[in-house]
């Protein structure tokens, strides 16, 4: 469980980028954080493993207080994705890049490869596994810097702009990816600009703006309110957006799934042809 | 990082900031030269000391601390090397007149940073690329130059997201004895030389698709002027020049530890 308590933080260049957040997110929950650019998402979640302290409040891991601890030692409960794999690919082959954490923790070599198997299997990079990574395009990078990451399975996993280059299908597997963490009991956090993706995934959502938490709820309600969505410069998701046109014929506004929102037009359609 | 941070330029008006960087840079090599030429204690505080007003009138003394602070761990590494080699080439004893010497030593490496961040602080990249125009000096080069101090800024904090997305991954940087600290920096270099190059390759197509160098004959919109401020600089520089000789020449300076009776 993920506990932050009225967290403020400064960066030493004087830029106030957390004004007093209060958030906790338990286990197996599945979270979003959105908002503009600039608004402190990323800030945000770099507490949650220690990569950054607050500069007052408390941000608890499991009942431990990050300032008490190492990163190092957080990092195996909670794994964090950064945004641009190139950031961490530095290994000469894939298997090597994702056996990298795992020798950091002490793992002896044999669980280091079975684990390394696990992790290619699971993102299908099994065929790359004697390759450089660097000789990968950007959405297999992404997806081995995800492998190196998933390899230890840490409970909580943090994803930093998971969707930003990738193209629809590998959009897919990603939400795939999540929902079958998610059954597994993980505790997910992804931060995102991308509104239809986290449409289509239905998380609860925490909207930001400019170092504070201006709403937070079940996607559903959240990503249907445009006055909430307006000031975190984020636009309706389109099934919102039809279905606010389509309010004054007496159809809810607080639908976001294309699934959900065929049967409701399903319905109105078949009244009328009796 | 840190040490960088003195390097940052910010755009601030003030009368140093408008001074023209060939001056600056004519007077950041004069101090040079006099720290160089000095090797006591008494001068090098007067030089350390002489930049002060600029810092103040600058107003970055919050960003000129931070590069000093950054400068720390070399400042006391010389001071511990020189003391270290003095102490055991002269059989085991420290005296005075050493530890001074060692003082004096790290005070003349204080010195260099201080200008030079003072100078970088106070110049904006697109001046000193114009300075270096201006001096006849090939646009190639001065653009080279230019694109490499714009960058400096932007590296560092790639190497902190660097830093951190290998953290994350269970790397501790401080973790183990020398040789295994340095080694620990191999997975920060690695991301970090890489990007960099992929950086300079994107620039240069860039630059390319908006067709640099067709022109033998550059204009500029802005030309450096010399005004008041910059000749009374001028006049500082040579003023400091000709003391240091003057000083250097005919003056002995004693030592603070020969002062206060301990040599």
């Amino acid at each position: 469980m993920l506990t932050v308590e009225n967290v403020h933080f400064s960066y030493p260049s004087g830029v106030e980028a957390l004004k007093g957040i209060s958030l906790t997110v338990k286990d197996g929950e599945f979270v979003a954080i959105m908002g503009q650019n600039g608004a402190g998402k990323t800030t945000l979640v770099k507490h949650f493993n220690g990569l950054l302290k607050p500069t007052s409040g408390k941000v608890r891991v499991d009942e431990v207080e990050t300032t008490k601890t190492s990163v190092a030692t957080l990092a195996r409960t909670v794994g964090f994705v950064f945004q641009n794999p190139d950031h961490q690919l530095f290994s000469e082959t894939v298997e090597e890049e994702i056996a990298f954490a795992l020798k950091n923790f002490g793992y002896q070599a044999e669980a280091i490869e079975n684990r390394v198997t696990w992790a290619v299997n699971l993102l299908g990079l099994s065929q790359y596994r004697k390759t450089s990574p660097f000789m990968l395009s950007g959405g297999e990078r992404k997806r081995v810097a995800l492998a190196s990451v998933l390899a230890w399975d840490p409970k909580i996993l943090i994803l930093d702009e998971p969707t930003i280059g990738q193209d629809h299908r590998q959009k897919e597997n990603l939400r795939q990816f999540i929902m079958q963490m998610q059954t597994q009991g993980k505790t997910i956090v992804i931060v995102t600009h991308d509104v239809e993706f986290v449409a289509e995934c239905n998380p609860r959502v925490v909207l930001m703006r400019e170092g504070k938490i201006v709403a937070d709820g079940e996607g559903k309600e959240i990503l249907t309110n445009p006055e909430a969505l307006e000031q975190s410069s984020i636009v309706l998701p389109q099934v919102a957006q039809i279905f606010t046109h389509l309010s004054a014929r007496g159809l809810p506004k607080n639908v976001i799934d294309i699934y959900e929102a065929k049967m409701l037009l399903l319905k109105v359609l078949e009244k009328r042809q009796i | 990082m840190s040490v960088f941070d003195g390097l940052k330029f910010r755009r601030v008006y003030s009368p140093i900031h408008n001074l023209d960087p060939r001056m600056k840079f004519v007077y950041v090599c004069a101090v040079f030269a006099a720290a160089i030429l000095f090797g006591t204690v008494m001068p090098l505080a007067a030089l350390f000391l002489m930049q002060i007003p600029f810092v103040l009138l600058a107003r970055v003394q919050k960003q000129w601390l931070r590069s000093l602070r950054g400068a720390l761990f070399l400042a006391a590494f010389i001071f511990f090397i020189n003391v270290g080699t003095t102490f055991f080439t002269n059989g085991y004893v420290l005296t005075a007149v050493n530890v001074e010497s060692a003082f004096a030593m790290t005070l003349r490496f204080v010195v260099l940073v201080e200008s030079f961040s003072v100078f970088f602080l106070t110049t904006s990249p697109d001046h000193l690329g114009l300075a270096l125009e201006q001096s006849r000096v090939p646009y190639e080069f001065s653009f080279a130059f230019t694109t490499a101090v714009r960058f400096v800024p932007v590296l560092a904090e790639e190497a902190q997201t660097i830093m951190d997305a290998q953290k994350a991954r269970g790397l501790e940087l401080e973790k183990g004895n020398f040789m295994k600290r340095i080694r620990n920096y191999v997975p920060v270099l690695i991301p970090l030389i890489v990007s960099a190059i992929r950086r300079s390759l994107e620039l240069a197509e860039a630059m390319e698709s908006r067709a640099w160098g067709a022109t033998k004959e550059r204009t500029n919109l802005y030309a450096l002027k010399l005004h008041r401020g910059d000749f009374a600089l001028l006049a500082l520089t040579i003023g400091v020049l000709a003391l240091t000789v003057y000083v250097y020449l005919f003056v002995h300076i004693p030592l603070i530890s020969q002062l206060l009776g301990f040599a």
